[in-house]
C-alpha cells in the first residue's frame, strides 16, 4: 500500500468515459447493490427455505398423526392452505429485507453516494422496488410452487391432497407470490419513510403482525368492521383458498393491501426528493 | 466554476452557513477553509444538492447539480462521513457507482489501480483502515473522470505518508486543468497545494482570495525585527512615533506599528547602525489563526486569550 503513490496521469484514464445515467442504468446499479451484501442473499435464502420448506414439514408431521385427528379437523383441512404456511415466516424475511435495503443505506451513509450519483433521487428508489420486487416475484413464485407440489406429494398419503387445477389452487400459489412482493415493496417504502433499520423493522411488524391484535381489542362489532380492511387481513386473502366469510375477496383484498402499498411509496417519494440526505 | 450565491442553510434555530457568496475558478485548487463547526460540510453538501438551501443558490458551470445528466462525470466528490456500505466490497461498490453511469468495468478497474487499492478491492469495505478507506473515496470521486473534484477534508487521520500521497495527487489533479476544491481544518495543509483560499466561520465569509494575499493581510500587523548595536538609541528614536518596541535581548528589537521603511528612516536619521532589517510575514497557520479566532465557535478561555493577545481586532472583525 504505502509503496502506491498515484500517477496522477493515469486519472484521465486510457479513454475519457461515456455514459450518463438512465432508469435502466439505475436499476443495473441497483442488482448488483442488492446480491453484493452478505446479508440480502442470507434474508433470501431464508425466505426460500421457509417458503419452500415449512408446508412440506407441516404436512408430514400432520400426516404422522393423520389417524389421531379428530374427524372434525380433518372435515376442514385444507391442502391448498396448508402446504403454503411458509409464507407466514417468509414474510418476516421479505418485510425486515425490504426495509433493509434503504435503512441500511442510511444507517451506512452509503445513501450520500447513491444520491451523488443519481442526484434526482426518485430514480433510485423506482429501481430499488423493481430490482427487489422482481427477485422477490420469482423466488417466491418458484418456492410457492415447490412447497404446493412436495407438500402434495406427502398429503398423497391419506389421500387429502389436491392438484394444481383444483379450484383456487393456482390462485393461492402465484397469489402468495404477488403477496410477498407487494408486502416487500410495502416495506421499503416504510424503510425510506422512517430511514432507520430498528424503527423501520417496528414500523413493518406493528403495520403487519400487531395492528390485527390491537384490533382484536376493541368490541367485536366495531372489530368486525376494522378486520377486513387491515394491510395484513386484506393482503393475505390472496394466498387463501377460501378466505373466511366476513373478509374481503382475495382480488378485492390484494387490490386494497395494493393501494396501501401505493400509498406509502407515493409518500416515499414525496419525502425523498424533499428531505436532506 | 462554482458559483455559491447568497447561500443560507438553517436547521431550526441554528444558522449552519449565512448568506454565504464566493465562485471557485476552474482549474486551480481553491483550499476551503474553516476551524470545525464552522460549515463546511455543509457548504459542500448544498453545492452537491444532497441539502436544499434556506435560501440562494448554487451553480456548477450555470447549472445546479441536481440538473446534470451525468454529474459524476462533471463532479467527483468524497465526504468527510463515510459514504460506503461497510458490508459491500470495494470493487462492488465502484461497480454500483459505475453502472448508474453506465461505465464500464474497466474503469472501475482503473480508478482501482489508480489508488493503489487492488489487493484489498474484493474485501469488505468494513474491514479497511482509515487510510484505504480515503483511497476508495478518492477512487469514487475519480470514477467518472471529473472536470471538477470536491474533497472533503481528505488528509482527516491520515499518517504522514497518506497525507503526502493526497498531497501529490491535489497537485497532479490540478496538473491536469481540473478544478479542485478541497476542505480542510488544518492550514498548513493548504500551504503546499492550494492556489486561492475561501475561508469561513460560523458559517460567514472571512476571506476569498489567493493564499498570497491572504498571507500578506494577516502580515500587516506583524513585527519587524531589527537588529541593531545601538538598541537603545533606536528605542528613544522611535519612542515618540507611537511605535511598540520589544525584546531588547543582545540588540534584536520587535518592532510593531511601524514599518520597515519607517523604521530605517528614523535610523538614518539618527545616525543609528541596523544589521538587520526584516518585516515578518505570518505563516499561513498564523494568518488562519488571526482571522478565524472570533469566528470559531467552540473554544476554551484559553484557547481564546491565546489567540485574542496578539491580534488587531478589526482583522477578525472583517467577517
Amino acid at each position: 500500500m504505502s509503496a502506491t503513490v498515484a500517477d496522477p496521469s493515469a486519472a484521465r484514464g486510457s479513454a475519457t468515459p461515456r455514459g450518463r445515467v438512465t432508469q435502466w442504468h439505475v436499476v443495473r446499479s441497483e442488482w448488483t447493490k442488492l446480491w453484493s451484501l452478505r446479508s440480502t442473499r442470507w434474508s433470501l435464502l431464508a425466505a426460500v427455505v421457509s417458503m419452500a420448506g415449512l408446508g412440506v414439514l407441516a404436512s408430514a408431521i400432520l400426516m404422522s398423526r393423520w389417524s389421531e385427528l379428530n374427524p372434525q379437523k380433518r372435515t376442514y383441512f385444507d391442502a391448498i392452505d396448508h402446504s403454503l404456511g411458509g409464507a407466514d415466516l417468509a414474510q418476516l424475511a421479505i418485510g425486515v429485507l425490504g426495509v433493509l435495503i434503504v435503512s441500511g443505506e442510511y444507517s451506512t451513509g452509503m445513501i450520500r453516494s447513491s444520491m451523488l450519483a443519481v442526484p434526482r433521487r426518485l430514480p433510485v428508489l423506482w429501481a430499488k422496488i423493481a430490482v427487489f420486487g422482481a427477485v422477490t416475484f420469482v423466488l417466491m413464485l418458484i418456492a410457492a410452487f415447490v412447497a404446493f407440489t412436495a407438500s402434495q406429494a406427502v398429503l398423497s398419503q391419506h389421500h387429502v391432497n389436491v392438484a394444481l387445477n383444483a379450484p383456487h389452487a393456482l390462485r393461492a400459489v402465484v397469489g402468495t407470490a404477488l403477496f410477498l412482493t407487494v408486502l416487500g415493496i410495502l416495506c421499503t417504502a416504510i424503510g425510506a419513510l422512517v430511514r432507520n433499520s430498528a424503527g423501520g423493522i417496528s414500523a413493518f411488524v406493528a403495520l403487519l403482525f400487531v395492528l390485527p391484535g390491537v384490533a382484536g381489542i376493541l368490541p367485536s362489532n366495531v372489530a368486525d368492521t376494522i378486520d377486513p380492511y387491515l394491510p395484513s387481513n386484506a393482503g393475505a386473502t390472496l394466498m387463501q383458498a377460501v378466505p373466511d366469510a366476513h373478509m374481503l375477496s382475495p382480488w378485492a383484498g390484494f387490490a386494497l393491501f395494493c393501494g396501501y402499498a401505493a400509498v406509502a411509496v407515493a409518500a416515499a417519494a414525496l419525502m425523498l426528493v424533499r428531505r436532506d440526505v | 466554476m462554482i458559483r455559491v450565491e447568497n447561500l443560507t442553510k438553517r436547521y431550526g434555530e441554528k444558522t449552519a452557513v449565512d448568506d454565504l457568496s464566493f465562485s471557485i475558478p476552474t482549474g486551480v485548487v481553491t483550499g476551503f477553509l474553516g476551524p470545525n463547526g464552522a460549515g463546511k460540510s455543509t457548504t459542500l453538501r448544498l453545492i452537491l444538492g444532497l441539502d436544499t438551501p434556506s435560501a440562494g443558490a448554487v451553480s456548477i458551470d450555470g447549472r445546479a447539480y441536481r440538473d446534470y445528466d451525468a454529474p459524476l462525470r462533471m463532479v467527483g466528490t468524497m465526504l468527510e462521513a463515510r459514504a460506503i456500505h461497510s458490508g459491500r466490497s470495494a470493487y462492488n461498490h465502484l461497480l454500483a457507482l459505475a453502472q448508474t453511469h453506465g461505465l464500464p468495468r474497466s474503469r472501475v478497474e482503473e480508478v482501482i489501480e489508480l489508488v493503489g487499492i487492488g489487493e484489498v478491492a474484493r474485501r469488505r469495505v468494513g474491514s479497511f483502515s482509515l487510510g484505504m478507506g480515503q483511497r476508495l473515496g478518492i477512487a469514487a470521486a475519480l470514477i467518472g473522470d471529473p472536470q471538477t473534484v470536491i474533497l472533503d477534508e481528505p488528509a482527516n487521520g491520515l499518517d504522514p505518508e497518506g497525507i503526502r500521497w493526497i498531497r501529490n495527487l491535489l497537485k497532479g489533479l490540478a496538473g491536469e486543468g481540473r478544478t479542485v476544491f478541497v476542505s480542510s481544518h488544518v492550514m498548513s495543509e493548504m500551504a503546499q497545494t492550494a492556489e486561492r483560499l475561501v475561508v469561513i466561520g460560523r458559517g460567514r465569509l472571512i476571506a476569498d482570495t489567493t493564499v498570497e494575499e491572504f498571507v500578506s493581510r494577516a502580515s500587516s500587523d506583524a513585527p519587524v525585527r531589527v537588529r541593531t548595536p545601538q538598541a537603545t538609541e533606536l528605542r528613544d528614536a522611535l519612542a515618540d512615533r507611537g511605535v511598540q518596541v520589544s525584546g531588547d535581548e543582545r540588540g534584536v528589537l520587535e518592532v510593531r506599528g511601524a514599518s520597515a521603511e519607517r523604521i530605517g528612516e528614523a535610523a538614518a536619521a539618527g545616525g543609528i547602525v541596523l544589521h538587520e532589517l526584516t518585516p515578518l510575514q505570518a505563516s499561513l497557520e498564523d494568518a488562519f489563526m488571526h482571522l478565524t479566532h472570533n469566528a470559531v465557535e467552540y473554544h476554551t478561555g484559553a484557547q481564546a486569550e491565546a489567540a485574542g493577545a496578539d491580534i488587531e481586532p478589526e482583522l477578525g472583525a472583517r467577517a
